[in-house]
C-alpha cells in the first residue's frame, strides 16, 4: 500500500509532493533525530506552513496528534493523525552557518547546516528561492519554553522507531532537511537517517 | 528627528538608519504593534524568529535583547523598555496580515516575504504543557520601547489588535532620534556571548 518510501541520510534534503488525502509518515529510525520540515501549498508556494498560525490556532506551541498544520493564509495543510513521540518543536527553526557562528563560535561557519540544505533544495526547484524559507517544524526535537519566557534545547524525547503521521488536506510540497547539527543535543550529537513513507 | 502618531488599525513603514533609534510609545495603554524587519540593502535578509529566540534562549522580548536576521546579524537592539515583555509568538490576524501586505508591496515585497512577526506591547504566556494564553493588561498608558538600528532596517509596523486579544485597536506614537554607536560594554552586546558575536558579525558587514 505504500506508494513511496525513501531513507534520508543526515545532512541531506528531500523534496516531494504529497497529494490531498494521502498519508505521510516520518520515522525516526535511530532516535533523537531532528527533522527540519517545511510545507507549501503545491498550487501556490506563497501559501506555506506558518509556525505562528499553527501554534495560535491550537493554542499550544508543541505539535502532536490532532494538530492542524496551518499556512500563513489560514489554510489547513495537513493534520497529524498519529504520533508515537508526543511532542514536536515549532520555535527552534533550522540551524544555519550564520546561526552556528552566533550560537557557538565564528569558526563554526564551515559546519554543515540545515539552511544550507534548504538553500541547495530551493536552487534545484523552480518557483522556490531563499525568501521561501520560513520558520520550520522540527519533528522529534524537544525545545521546552518555561512560564518565565525562557527557551532551552533539551535532550530529545524520541527513540528508535518513533514516528509521526499526518494526512494531507491539500496537495502539498514537502521540503525536509535531515539535520546535521553536531553542536547541541538536538540529534544526540550523532545525526542519523530517517525514513519517509507516503500512501493513499 | 521626527515623530508621528500611528492611528489605531493603521500601518507604517520607514527605513530606520544605522545610528538612529525608534521609540514606540503606547499612548493609551493596551496597544499592539505588529512588526517586521528587513535589511533594506538586501531584503531577503530579514527578522528571523527562531534565530532570535534560540540565540538568546528566550520566548519573550525585552531590554538588552536583540532582533536577529537569518544571516547572523543584528537588525535592532532593544535598548529601552518600560513594559518587560513583548510577544514573539502570537503572529498576526487576517487584518494584520493584510496590513503587512499593503505596506510590504510599497517596497516591492509581497506574500512570500511575510515571515513570523513580533507583537510589541503584547504578551503571550506559555504554560509548562505548552499551552499559550493572552496576558491581559500587559502595557500601561505611556509605556515605551526603544529599538536601536544596527543596520539600515526596513521597519514595517501596524497597530492592528493582537490576534489573541479582544478589544479595539489603539494608537501609538513613533519617534526617530539619533543615537551613539554601541560601545564595547553596551548592555545588549554583553548580555550574552552570542550577542557579542552577533555584534561582531554585524560590524563586519559594514567594513
Amino acid at each position: 500500500m505504500t506508494r513511496y518510501s525513501h531513507v534520508i541520510p543526515p545532512g541531506e534534503f528531500w523534496i516531494h509532493e504529497i497529494k490531498r488525502g494521502e498519508h505521510f509518515r516520518i520515522v525516526d529510525l535511530h532516535g533523537n533525530q531532528a527533522v527540519d520540515t517545511l510545507f507549501y501549498n503545491a498550487r501556490n508556494y506563497a501559501d506555506r506552513f506558518s509556525a505562528q498560525d499553527t501554534i495560535r490556532e491550537q493554542k499550544n506551541i508543541y505539535l502532536t496528534t490532532g494538530t492542524r498544520l496551518m499556512s500563513n493564509f489560514g489554510t489547513t495543510m495537513l493534520t497529524i493523525t498519529e504520533d508515537t513521540c508526543g511532542r514536536h518543536d515549532t520555535l527552534g527553526g533550522a540551524c544555519s552557518h550564520e546561526s552556528n557562528m552566533v550560537r557557538y563560535a565564528i569558526e563554526k561557519r564551515h559546519m554543515h547546516a540545515c539552511r544550507a540544505s534548504f538553500l541547495k533544495a530551493v536552487s534545484t526547484w523552480p518557483g522556490l528561492e531563499k525568501r521561501d524559507i520560513p520558520p520550520n517544524i522540527n519533528f522529534f526535537m524537544n525545545v521546552p519554553v518555561t512560564p518565565e519566557g525562557q527557551l532551552t534545547f533539551e535532550d530529545g524525547i524520541s527513540e528508535p522507531g518513533k514516528y509521526v503521521e499526518m494526512r494531507a488536506e491539500i496537495d502539498v510540497l514537502c521540503l525536509i532537511s535531515n539535520c546535521p547539527q553536531l553542536n547541541n543535543p538536538c540529534n544526540g550529537y550523532n545525526p542519523t537517517p530517517v525514513e519517509v513513507l507516503i500512501w493513499g | 528627528m521626527f515623530e508621528e502618531v500611528i492611528q489605531p488599525g493603521a500601518s507604517w513603514s520607514h527605513v530606520l538608519k544605522r545610528g538612529t533609534a525608534l521609540r514606540i510609545t503606547d499612548v493609551e495603554g493596551g496597544a499592539n504593534v505588529g512588526a517586521l524587519f528587513y535589511n533594506f540593502e538586501c531584503t531577503t535578509e530579514r527578522y528571523n524568529m527562531p534565530d532570535t529566540l534560540k540565540a538568546q534562549h528566550i520566548a519573550r522580548l525585552t531590554r538588552d535583547f536583540v532582533l536577529y536576521s537569518d544571516m547572523g546579524r543584528i537588525l535592532c537592539s532593544i535598548t529601552g523598555d518600560t513594559v518587560g515583555w513583548h510577544d514573539p509568538l502570537g503572529g498576526c490576524s487576517e487584518a494584520g496580515r493584510d496590513s503587512f501586505l499593503i505596506e510590504l508591496e510599497k517596497w516591492g515585497l509581497g506574500p512570500r516575504d511575510l515571515v513570523a512577526n513580533v507583537n510589541f506591547f503584547s504578551r503571550v504566556d506559555v504554560a509548562h504543557d505548552g499551552a499559550i494564553s493572552f496576558h491581559e493588561g500587559n502595557s500601561k498608558s505611556g509605556s515605551s520601547i526603544d529599538l536601536r538600528a544596527e543596520m539600515n532596517v526596513l521597519t514595517v509596523l501596524n497597530t492592528v489588535t493582537h490576534p489573541m486579544a479582544s478589544g479595539a485597536a489603539k494608537p501609538v506614537l513613533v519617534s526617530v532620534f539619533k543615537v551613539e554607536a554601541p560601545r564595547h560594554d553596551d548592555p545588549c552586546r554583553v548580555s550574552r556571548p552570542e550577542n557579542g558575536r552577533g555584534f561582531t558579525l554585524t560590524e563586519r558587514y559594514f567594513l
